[in-house]
């Protein structure tokens, strides 16, 4: 339900030239901290795909319960997302919530680009007038949206303090209770294996599609003979099919989940380890009759594409660097192009085999 | 969980800092302690140089190369030879955020 403020100007009458031009009646919207089943049903559809990208509400500003001048002032993203998170977890609190315009991007991510960033934390402030709004200065902004916002520029531009919120949206409640307060817990990103588990549809579905690619490429490769493109030998590359999403697998679900749990720091080992077990379980166990080059191509590839997936999540993690993520790229591409370039040649070697 | 040790860029310059303890209240890694007044990095391979300690410190004290940490941005950078960019800002569809 949408209501109209409007700010009282004191004004020494309408004729006069010192009277500042009108101001436009802000437009307010009131939200609740309920969830309705759209909005759970949001989540999920955002966890899996690019429904994400245009999952948005409006930037501007937001009441929550009935707040008033003194009322707490919290920041958030454009991100739907985001900001449901975040009005749910204001339940029985009444609020300000000022949205800024991130792209659709959720917090952390949009601080990374500066799209969650000072300047367009100060127009909002300007723009919305809060120095009207609320009698007290503090701004509290969700800690993560820290690496996009200079504080002590904001202060300086607006008069605004920032108060760094906690981590998770779930403890505004106690940070408030205990004066704006965040215990150590708070402050720190914790990422289990809950957390991992909703990140892996994004990391399986780019990996599903390189699959799709290389099915074909492996039944177009094994389908053609002497004798023409008969297929008749494309049963050969079921072993290998299979292989491949134990890989995508392995890389992809395996190694998000079990992470705390598979040796080594880099992702690329990680799963590289997770990979080649996989991969050897499965030659062992699956008796599958592959010829010596193609057996030995299997394990040099399927490891390591494995572990090419795995080092894709270092983006979706909360505690790799980009300085690490480099130093792992120098090491791990030139092997995953050697890797590549070996396996095709095994390929050819057993088909030169096969043909005598 | 921990990542590669020796890699963050880091770096932290003593005279310039007051102590005021932003540093400690943004790290989402608990990177710092203040003793003495002064900020100290007690952790420094905790640290994932997301920037915010840098970005908030108000006597330039802090300096770290943050940037996007996504193997496919970088890998993306590198044959595009330009600076890595994450996918989802230019409306693609990715994974890394």
């Amino acid at each position: 339900m949408p209501v109209v403020r409007v700010k009282k100007v004191p004004c020494c009458g309408p004729e006069s030239s010192c009277c500042p031009p009108p101001k436009a009646p802000h437009k307010l919207t009131r939200v609740s901290h309920e969830w309705t089943l759209s909005d759970s049903l949001g989540e999920i559809r955002c966890r899996l795909g690019s429904f994400r990208l245009g999952y948005r509400v409006s930037p501007g500003l937001y009441a929550i319960g009935e707040p008033g001048a003194d009322s707490d002032l919290l920041v958030s993203a454009n991100y739907k997302l985001s900001f449901d998170k975040l009005r749910k977890e204001l339940k029985g609190l009444s609020a300000w919530i000022l949205v800024l315009d991130t792209k659709g991007i959720n917090v952390w991510c949009a601080a990374g680009k500066g799209t969650f960033g000072t300047e367009e934390l100060i127009k909002r402030i300007r723009e919305e007038d809060l120095s009207g709004l609320v009698s007290h200065r503090r701004v509290i902004v969700p800690q993560l949206g820290a690496p996009g916002i200079k504080a002590h520029e904001v202060r300086k531009e607006t008069g605004f303090r920032v108060s760094y919120g906690p981590v998770e949206a779930k403890d505004i409640p106690a940070y408030i209770r205990a004066g704006y307060k965040a215990t150590p817990e708070m402050r720190t990103v914790a990422f289990g294996a809950f957390d991992r588990v909703v990140l892996t549809p994004m990391e399986l579905i780019p990996a599903a599609k390189w699959y799709l690619v290389f099915a074909i490429l492996m039944l177009a490769f094994f389908g053609v003979s002497t004798k023409g493109i008969t297929f008749a030998g494309a049963g050969e590359a079921y072993p290998l099919l299979v292989l491949g999403i134990v890989s995508v697998l392995s890389g992809g679900l395996a190694t998000p989940v079990l992470l705390p749990y598979i040796p080594g720091s880099a992702f690329a080992i990680k799963g590289w380890i997770a990979g080649l077990a996989t991969t050897v379980a499965f030659l062992l166990i699956g008796g599958t009759g592959l010829s010596v080059p193609l057996a030995i191509a299997s394990l040099i590839f399927f490891p390591l594409a494995s572990s090419y997936i795995a080092l894709q999540f270092t983006g979706s993690t909360t505690f790799t660097s980009i300085s690490g993520v480099k130093k792992e790229l120098k090491y791990a591409l030139p092997v995953y192009i050697i890797g590549a370039l070996s396996s095709v040649a095994l390929l050819v070697v057993h088909k030169a085999a096969e043909a005598v | 969980m921990r990542y590669l040790k020796d890699v963050a860029t880091l770096e932290l310059n003593d005279a310039l800092c007051t102590g005021c303890g932003r540093c400690a209240e943004v790290c989402p890694h608990a990177v710092f302690e203040i003793e003495n007044r002064k900020a100290v990095i007690t952790d420094r391979d905790a640290c994932m140089e997301c920037g915010a300690c840098a970005s908030n410190c108000e006597f330039g004290a802090l300096k770290v190369g943050s940037g996007v940490g996504c193997a496919s941005a970088l890998i993306g950078g590198m044959i595009k030879g330009g600076e890595p960019v994450c996918g989802c800002s230019d409306g693609k569809d990715s994974a890394c955020c």
